[in-house]
């Protein structure tokens, strides 16, 4: 990694009395895609502003390749897109040109890249209707145009698929994608889907009451979250409060609820931790009475409750204390999953994660 | 019924002929109007824009003004100005009282509360957003404000034709300070009050004719304007 792109130092906005961002540090390589994850109020539109020179900061500094520009300067080397479309009530066309006329642009340019961008997201059809005559979708992807036909370095996204329905938000994160790995354009995109961040991201960094609170890839901070806020936020549905009770062949014993789990990490944690546990992590067998397994740990339950989500079944165990366990269709036909069933559920100590619980 | 029928006649040949009063008239008010409602943009529209977009000690203040001052009385305008004009006024030394600028004064002060109040709440009824996507898209802070006015152009231009059509129709302050002088201050409106006070009828009507022609001719081409993109309110498909 380099010296990076956008680098942003002891960064601190206030509303009033209430601390809307407080960032330490935070560095965003050249042509790297952040996603921006975390709860309402967390911070994380304000930190687009900031970064887009729309708020002035209370303190700190926000510097592109190393230097501080003027206003303008930084503005014109970004676009931005917000969660609704915002478009001027014009034509589409007029629409996309927009910020290439504010940059005085020569005619014959605009046309070529209003068509080619247009091309990308799929309106170029579209390029002679007014900007009211646009579906949600439609509408959404002439933002999103408008804002590459600038070929901006930075790219800022305020969660530009939240309003779209599943379907049309699926077709356009997949020619979202597309389009970002064609550019040479470092993007920080705010969702609060971590669906989205997963999908779109080299890295998630996870807001917190105006502070970055993790960040990483994605696989990082899906299994290894540093708090319980953020184990939520990234789908842990097992979320157990433990105690350290020792550690043995190499793994960390942590009690719950009076029975003990072994854990990978836990080196140096003592007493009172947090314990997470993925929910895929989690599988379930019948209890047949003679189970088998190479997990480390394996608990004896009941099926409380079960879930359809389509494509899994989500089981609620009771086994002293509650897990919850992600199990395709398939396996739980086979083994004749219901609710009062008796099961075992197992999970690796590769498979659960500890921090310090204060 | 004569009278009318004979006094529309009448007036069709004055205007046809170009009847010196009339033509003189119809010059006169629409130099004055016209000059009265651009400098009434020319103030008008920044003033809104800094009340719309800006929060300041006071303003709650000045926008009380505006909009008290949108329907103030025009009678009581032509009397304040024409108090400050007369000689013994505070603004008596600049022997403007029965002249052309004493009418645009009043004028302004008639038409500038009007066009500050709509072109406020065309820009209060815009998405707030819409000005952050002006700066996030690059437009620089002028760019940006045009922007907004093209977006609040709808509700803007009927600004416009508030402000013009409520001074090219408005009399009493435009008697006040005008005066009605012949070839000096004499407007449509002022005229038609003389012409009917001496009976001649036919050039009253003549005059109210071309009246209301420029005032419709006006609404007509800023409502035409006005209403283009609409459309899709009618077919439904608008969303």
């Amino acid at each position: 990694m380099g010296a990076g792109y956008l680098q942003i130092a002891n960064l601190r906005q206030r509303y009033g009395d209430k601390v809307v961002s407080d960032i330490d540090e935070l560095v965003i390589e050249r042509g790297e895609v952040l996603a921006v994850i975390g709860p309402n109020g967390a911070g994380k539109s304000t930190l687009l502003k900031l970064i887009a020179q729309l708020e002035k900061p209370v303190s700190g500094t926000i510097s592109f390749n190393g230097g501080v520009g003027d206003e303008l300067d930084i503005r014109r080397r970004l676009a931005m897109v917000f969660q609704e479309p915002l478009l001027f009530n014009t034509t589409v066309f007029d629409n996309i040109a927009y910020g290439l006329k504010v940059r005085k642009v020569a005619k014959e340019e605009i046309e070529s890249r209003v068509r080619e961008v247009a091309g990308m997201l799929g309106v170029e059809h579209l390029l002679g209707r007014a900007s009211s005559n646009l579906s949600g979708g439609e509408a959404q992807r002439v933002s999103l145009a408008r804002a590459l036909v600038i070929e901006p370095e930075l790219l800022l996204l305020d969660e530009p698929m939240a309003s779209l329905d599943p379907p049309t938000k699926k077709s356009l994160i997949e020619d979202l994608q597309h389009v970002l790995d064609r550019l040479d354009v470092t993007v920080v995109y705010v969702t609060h889907q971590r669906t989205e961040a997963i999908m779109i991201a080299d890295r998630i960094a996870v807001m917190d009451e105006g502070r970055i609170v993790q960040v990483g890839t994605a696989q990082e901070v899906m299994n290894y979250p540093v708090n319980e806020m953020v184990a939520d936020l990234v789908g842990v549905e097992n979320i157990l409060k433990g105690r350290v009770a020792g550690a043995r062949d190499g793994v960390t014993v942590v009690e719950v609820e009076g029975k003990e789990i072994e854990v990978a990490n836990g080196e140096g944690l003592t007493d009172k931790v947090w314990l997470f546990v993925r929910p895929e992590n989690v599988s379930i067998v019948a209890d047949d009475g003679e189970h088998q397994t190479g997990m480390r740990n394996h608990f004896e339950g009941e099926i409380t409750k079960l879930y359809d989500m389509g494509a899994f079944y989500r089981a609620v165990v009771e086994c002293g204390f509650v897990l919850v366990a992600l199990v395709t269709k398939r396996s739980a036909s086979e083994m004749g999953l219901r609710v009062g069933m008796r099961v075992w559920a197992s999970f690796d100590s590769t498979g659960a994660h500890v921090v310090s619980r204060v | 019924m004569d009278l009318i029928f004979e006094g529309f006649k009448q007036a069709i040949i004055l205007i046809l002929s170009g009847d010196p009063l009339v033509v003189e008239a119809t010059l006169r008010s629409l130099q004055t109007s016209g000059t009265a409602v651009i400098i009434s943009i020319i103030l008008g529209v920044p003033l809104g824009f800094l009340l719309a977009l800006t929060r300041f000690p006071g303003r709650n203040l000045i926008v009380s003004l505006v909009n008290a001052g949108m329907g103030l009385p025009p009678v009581v305008v032509g009397l304040f100005v024409a108090i400050f004009l007369w000689r013994s006024g505070a603004l008596g030394f600049l022997g403007l009282m029965y002249s052309i600028p004493a009418i645009i004064i009043a004028q302004v002060i008639i038409a500038l509360p009007l066009v500050t109040g709509v072109i406020i709440s065309a820009i209060q009824q815009l998405n707030p957003k819409i000005r952050l996507q002006a700066l996030a898209l690059g437009a620089t802070k002028a760019q940006m404000l045009l922007t907004l006015i093209k977006e609040a152009r709808i509700t803007a231009l009927v600004a416009v034709i508030a402000g013009f059509g409520a001074i090219i129709s408005e009399v009493g302050a435009v008697m006040m300070v005008g005066g009605n002088i012949s070839g000096q201050t004499r407007v449509l409106t002022t005229a038609i009050v003389e012409q009917v006070g001496r009976g001649d009828f036919s050039r009253a009507i003549a005059l109210s004719l071309i009246l209301l022609t420029i005032t419709f001719a006006a609404t007509y081409a800023l409502t035409h304007y006005q209403q283009r993109g609409t459309a899709a309110w009618a077919q439904g498909t608008s969303k």
